[in-house]
């Protein structure tokens, strides 16, 4: 036998002990704390990809593609609130604040919605004038840390947010390194420049579902009742947290998926805690069902919503609107591969990037430094924003009309089928080609 | 004076009344008869008025508080000044938890005990408490100065940033990362200045207290500090 020709088996990387694991176990060993970063969570889960429509056919007929009305405007806040908002789209943008953005991008982020006729949403940190000034429709966040939150911003929103949790982290609080902590963003949250913010986890002055609606009855007669209250949990127990919230008073609910981005937290926090925005969607409706309040509380959905199937897809499973934010930042300039040069300097690539906690980001986003900030044109940035919500609305609209419906909140769970038994069991739809939804007799 | 049944009149009517105010109103004293212990009145006030609450008054009484003074002659329920931003608000019983919270500015006096929490994340408000406060008072308390002349529960001044906290009794443990600290001649002025504001110039001296603040060794990430995070 030829002792000098034996064939090899190839070297094979483990499953379980995967290259990034054994990176981590490495980085964990050398720095002894846990690795920070933002973005949402980046490992495979089940999601919309995994659902697909049922076009029109014999027993159903669609609408012209370019000749027949699709309408796609939604109304949130009609529950109590003396003026709801009327958007003309229902795609919202997520909040993100002042201090993880830099002020050009939240500047963008304003113009682009304004232009594409729907809401943006302020974030840990407090209102800037030039966010007001920019935005048509701005959501006002009231967050444990009360960060720049007073009465006079307060009465400038045209509907408030009570963060109660967000899906990268349900149950943690807002984190903002000090590289960000500017003179300006120190100055709008009381804090001594350059340290690193831990914002709390949980509100100071209310506690349970109880509590909850005394502080929504408060914030209702600080406004005079006129302004929309929303209530924003992270994915976890979606059919108890969106009851509690309709209890509470709520006129919105918001329902965030481990998709959503941060700006800071850690990693094992984003990619352990919470569940997937598809498997949130149906427990939350059947919520809002239960007590009659489907579609007279309005539900947004967020946490990896990318694509006009995507919106097509959480109306379908009973969302009146959606909210995006990491494809948002996208649609401004993050992570683009003409930036690659800049990315390799960091360590990463473009697509990858998610150290947004470090504030050194090459499209000058997640950013407080002056020059990288100035990198970004919050007016050709916002072009793009609005250029990509048009989008996203379009191919709504396209899936809508195949199957049939003159609006978009006309979509239901029927249209949909599902290509696995997770998303099947998790969408409540059936298997494609079956008639089964596995565990629908047991809910 | 004004005055205000709400026995008769809905506690959204008096809000509505008192938000309607304008800034040179000469309806500046108002008086609120049967509080019954309603959630939520005199919120959101921006008018230099008086308004005194002639009962107990529920959860966030006077809450974001702007340039008014808000009496309440009984005892406060949770979030009594939350937020408030200025002006001046006076529980002449006790306070529930969370008195003060995050409120920005004015003064916040209390002539009984407050409960758990009091002055929790507060970002410039002066707090006076004549009695004492329960644990976690001062918890993440960012500016601002809270004047115990009672006893202060555990945890007092948790995660502290640069907020100033006076005690003139004992205190039952230090948060983490709150320590005593010198009494210099610019801490007893303000303690001076903060005791006159609130009538008790003569009931006691500047020298009775210690001082209490952030000793700063968490405001950055360190491995060394692993166990407090």
């Amino acid at each position: 036998m030829d002792l000098t020709n034996i064939p090899r088996t190839m070297p094979r990387h483990s499953a379980t002990f995967d290259p990034h694991t054994l990176s981590e176990i490495r980085r964990a060993a050398a720095t002894g704390i846990y690795d920070i970063r933002g973005a949402g969570a980046k490992r495979a889960l089940p999601h919309f990809d995994d659902l697909l429509f049922l076009g029109a056919s014999i027993s159903r007929y669609p609408l012209e593609g370019y000749r027949e009305k699709c309408a796609t405007d939604v109304w949130l806040g009609t529950r109590f609130a003396k003026k709801p908002i009327h958007l003309k789209i229902p795609v919202t943008i997520a909040g993100m604040s002042f201090g993880s953005l830099s002020a050009q991008a939240k500047e963008a982020l304003g113009r682009g919605a304004s232009i594409a006729g729907t809401s943006t949403t302020t974030g840990d940190g407090g209102m800037t004038a030039e966010e007001r000034g920019h935005s048509q429709t701005l959501v006002y966040q009231y967050l444990p840390s009360r960060y720049g939150m007073n009465p006079a911003d307060l009465l400038k929103a045209d509907a408030i947010e009570v963060v109660i949790g967000q899906g990268a982290k349900p149950g943690g609080g807002g984190m903002l390194l000090g590289q960000k902590i500017s003179d300006r963003v120190a100055a709008m949250r009381t804090l001594p420049k350059g340290i690193d913010q831990r914002s709390a986890c949980r509100h100071p002055d209310w506690t349970g579902p109880d509590d909850l609606e005394i502080k929504i009855q408060e914030l209702r007669e600080i406004t005079d009742y006129e302004k929309p209250i929303y209530v924003k949990v992270g994915a976890t127990r979606p059919y108890y947290d969106v009851a509690l919230a309709v209890k509470s008073g709520a006129d919105v609910v918001v329902l965030d998926g481990m998709q959503g981005g941060t700006a800071a937290t850690q990693d094992v926090f984003i990619e352990h805690v919470g569940i997937p925005i598809l498997a949130a969607i149906r427990p939350a409706v059947q919520a809002l069902q239960d007590l009659d309040m489907h579609r007279k509380v309005q539900l947004i959905v967020s946490g990896g919503i990318r694509s006009g199937a995507d919106v097509a897809k959480a109306l379908a499973l009973g969302a009146d609107a959606v909210a995006i934010g990491t494809a948002a930042l996208v649609a401004l300039g993050d992570n683009d591969p003409a930036l690659e040069e800049e990315y390799q300097k960091l360590g990463t690539t473009a697509g990858a990037y998610d150290d947004w906690q470090d504030g050194r980001d090459p499209a000058g986003i997640t950013t407080q430094d002056p020059v990288l900030a100035a990198r970004l044109d919050p007016i050709a940035a916002s072009r793009r924003l609005a250029n990509y919500l048009s989008v996203l609305t379009l191919e709504a609209q396209t899936i809508a009309r195949a199957c049939g419906k003159s609006h978009l909140h006309n979509l239901e769970p029927e249209d949909l089928v599902a290509l696995t038994i997770e998303a099947a069991a998790m969408a409540r739809v059936p298997l494609a080609g079956t008639s089964w939804i596995p565990g629908a007799d047991r809910f | 004076m004004q005055v205000v049944d709400l026995d008769r009149s809905t506690r959204r009517e008096l809000n509505a009344e008192l938000h309607a105010l304008k800034k040179d109103t000469n309806e500046t004293h108002w008086r609120v008869l049967n509080p019954g212990g309603q959630h939520a009145l005199a919120v959101g006030l921006d008018a230099p008025i008086t308004v005194e609450i002639a009962g107990h008054a529920g959860y966030y009484c006077a809450g974001m508080n702007r340039q008014a003074t808000v009496v309440v002659e009984g005892n406060a329920g949770v979030g009594v000044g939350e937020n408030m931003m200025s002006g001046k608000v006076h529980v002449r019983g006790d306070a529930s938890q969370s008195a003060g919270a995050t409120a920005h500015g004015g003064l916040l006096v209390i002539d009984g005990n407050a409960s758990a929490r009091c002055g929790i994340s507060m970002k410039g408000v002066n707090i006076v408490v004549k009695g004492s406060v329960g644990p976690m008072s001062a918890f993440m308390a960012q500016a601002g100065a809270l004047v115990v002349l009672g006893d202060a529960g555990d945890a007092l001044g948790d995660s502290i940033y640069e907020a100033r906290l006076y005690v003139r009794g004992a205190v039952k443990s230090l948060g983490a990362d709150c320590i005593e600290k010198e009494m210099r001649d610019e801490h007893r002025a303000e303690l001076r200045a903060l005791l006159d504001q609130a009538g008790l110039n003569g009931e006691c001296r500047v020298e009775e207290f210690r001082r209490y603040g952030s000793a700063r060794t968490l405001y950055n990430f360190h491995v060394d500090n692993a166990a407090a995070y």
